[in-house]
């Protein structure tokens, strides 16, 4: 195993057995995303017609608003005892940290989904009328898309003075193509009326271009003063 | 002074025209000083004098605004990490982690067996085994643990930043005979400290830090 995967894989399990133990992230973010779907269901009495169109809308800004407190936690971690500074000075390279991060708030936001879902399904008489499968990939591609920008950015906003504050006003505006493609996906394959496969390749081309443009610039952004 | 080192023929760290600003303020105002290998420099001040600024530019956490900082004779400070520890104020380590799945974390980082964090752990004078978490330790206990990440890459360079804050008469000594030990071997040391009673006949030179100045170098404490 390479340093790289060593180092990725070492940071993960270490972010997995911090959040383990503290859970932090996943009961603050489980508590919004609940928040959201009881608050929602009690505001309107939609037909499944009519649920099945704004579902998507629904869902994914519920997951963005719960994601960005699971983001937030991300780095706090590392700022509590100046930890970061240990990895800074350190001969690690910057990305297996930055790989870590998102791969970890990756798991984090899909285990919230898996355990929002049935709960969606129930509160919004949901019942697909599209190909269901497609789901997954739309959840998983659209996950990444908020996590991977998510993440640099909360790494970017650590040194900023109000940084819960900085998150979301960097990551919602960048996540707008995005979230669009991921409200537009899970619809096509809720209503089953159009493909979603545009959708789901403009997913996969987001997600590819702002991996690698965060790669590319973490190391500036880790060693920032 | 009771320790005496013949120095490397070249110096350890040589420090030139060294300028750090934050905003308007300047923290370091054009430092020149050579520091010969294998001693132990004991970096002494008032608040704002410096030194912690000092410090964390050579360990490559912060950049100065002007200068240049040579370290074991190379200016590009990425290529000798390995050889520089750092321990800061803050104790760098994860409070809900025991110190051994801290040190196992970075001993990843350094790409260093799992055996040297025992190994550390038992020259610091603390148990391998102990399962709690770093948030549990007292302060003495949490110091020594830094120190023991600090020590993990048995670095050329030891920067030490305030090691004996909150910590008991005998972590304190136990820190300093291990950090004398080290110098005997050749290690480098740069200690900030204002307890300098406990460095007093350990120490090589005293080095007194004013307004991001260095304004003397002693061999003994200055009264």
């Amino acid at each position: 195993m390479s340093s790289f995967t060593a180092i990725t894989l070492t940071t993960l399990a270490k972010d997995l057995r911090l959040e383990w133990r503290s859970k932090d992230a996943i009961n603050s973010m489980l508590f919004f995303a609940l928040l959201v779907v009881v608050i929602f269901s009690f505001s309107f009495d939609p037909t499944a017609e009519e649920s099945r169109r704004i579902a998507g809308g629904l869902v994914w800004v519920a997951f963005l608003f719960a994601a960005v407190v699971a983001l937030n936690q991300t780095w706090a971690r590392e700022m509590r005892n100046a930890v970061l500074d240990a990895y800074r000075v350190s001969p690690a390279p910057a990305n297996p940290l930055f790989l870590a991060k998102a791969l970890g708030n990756f798991i984090f936001v899909s285990i919230l989904q898996a355990l929002m879902a049935p709960l969606f399904t129930v509160f919004y008489n949901l019942r697909p009328l599209g190909p269901a499968w497609q789901l997954l990939p739309v959840a998983m591609l659209g996950t990444w898309a908020l996590v991977v920008n998510g993440t640099f950015f909360a790494a970017m906003s650590l040194h900023t003075r109000s940084r819960e504050v900085m998150l979301p006003l960097l990551l919602f505006p960048i996540a707008i193509p995005a979230l669009l493609a991921m409200v537009q996906a899970t619809n096509a394959i809720l209503l089953g009326q159009d493909s979603a496969k545009f959708w789901i390749v403009l997913l996969v081309t987001y997600d590819l271009v702002f991996t690698i443009a965060c790669l590319l610039l973490f190391e500036t952004v880790l060693h920032a003063e | 002074m009771s320790q005496t080192q013949s120095p490397a023929s070249l110096p350890a760290v040589v420090v030139a025209d060294l300028v750090k600003q934050f905003g308007r303020f300047a923290a370091l105002r054009g430092i020149n000083a050579e520091f010969a290998a294998g001693r132990l420099y004991t970096i002494i001040g008032g608040n704002g004098a410096g030194k912690t600024t000092l410090l964390r530019i050579l360990a490559g956490l912060a950049r100065p605004t002007r200068g240049t900082i040579s370290i074991l004779g190379t200016k590009n400070l990425n290529s000798i990490r390995r050889q520089i520890g750092y321990m800061a104020h803050p104790s760098l380590l994860y409070d809900e982690l025991s110190g051994m799945e801290n040190l196992r974390y970075f001993a990843k980082l350094y790409g260093i067996e799992d055996s040297r964090c025992a190994e550390i752990i038992c020259k610091v004078n603390l148990d391998p085994a102990l399962a709690r978490p770093i948030a549990q330790y007292s302060q003495g206990m949490r110091q020594r643990m830094s120190l023991a990440r600090t020590l993990l890459n048995d670095p050329q360079i030891l920067l030490l930043d305030e090691p004996f804050s909150n910590v008991d008469a005998q972590s304190a000594n136990l820190m300093v005979n291990l950090l004398s030990t080290l110098r005997n071997h050749g290690t480098t040391l740069f200690l900030v400290t204002h307890q300098v009673a406990l460095l007093d006949g350990i120490a090589d030179e005293f080095v007194a830090m004013e307004a991001g100045r260095i304004i003397s170098r002693t061999r003994e404490i200055n009264p």
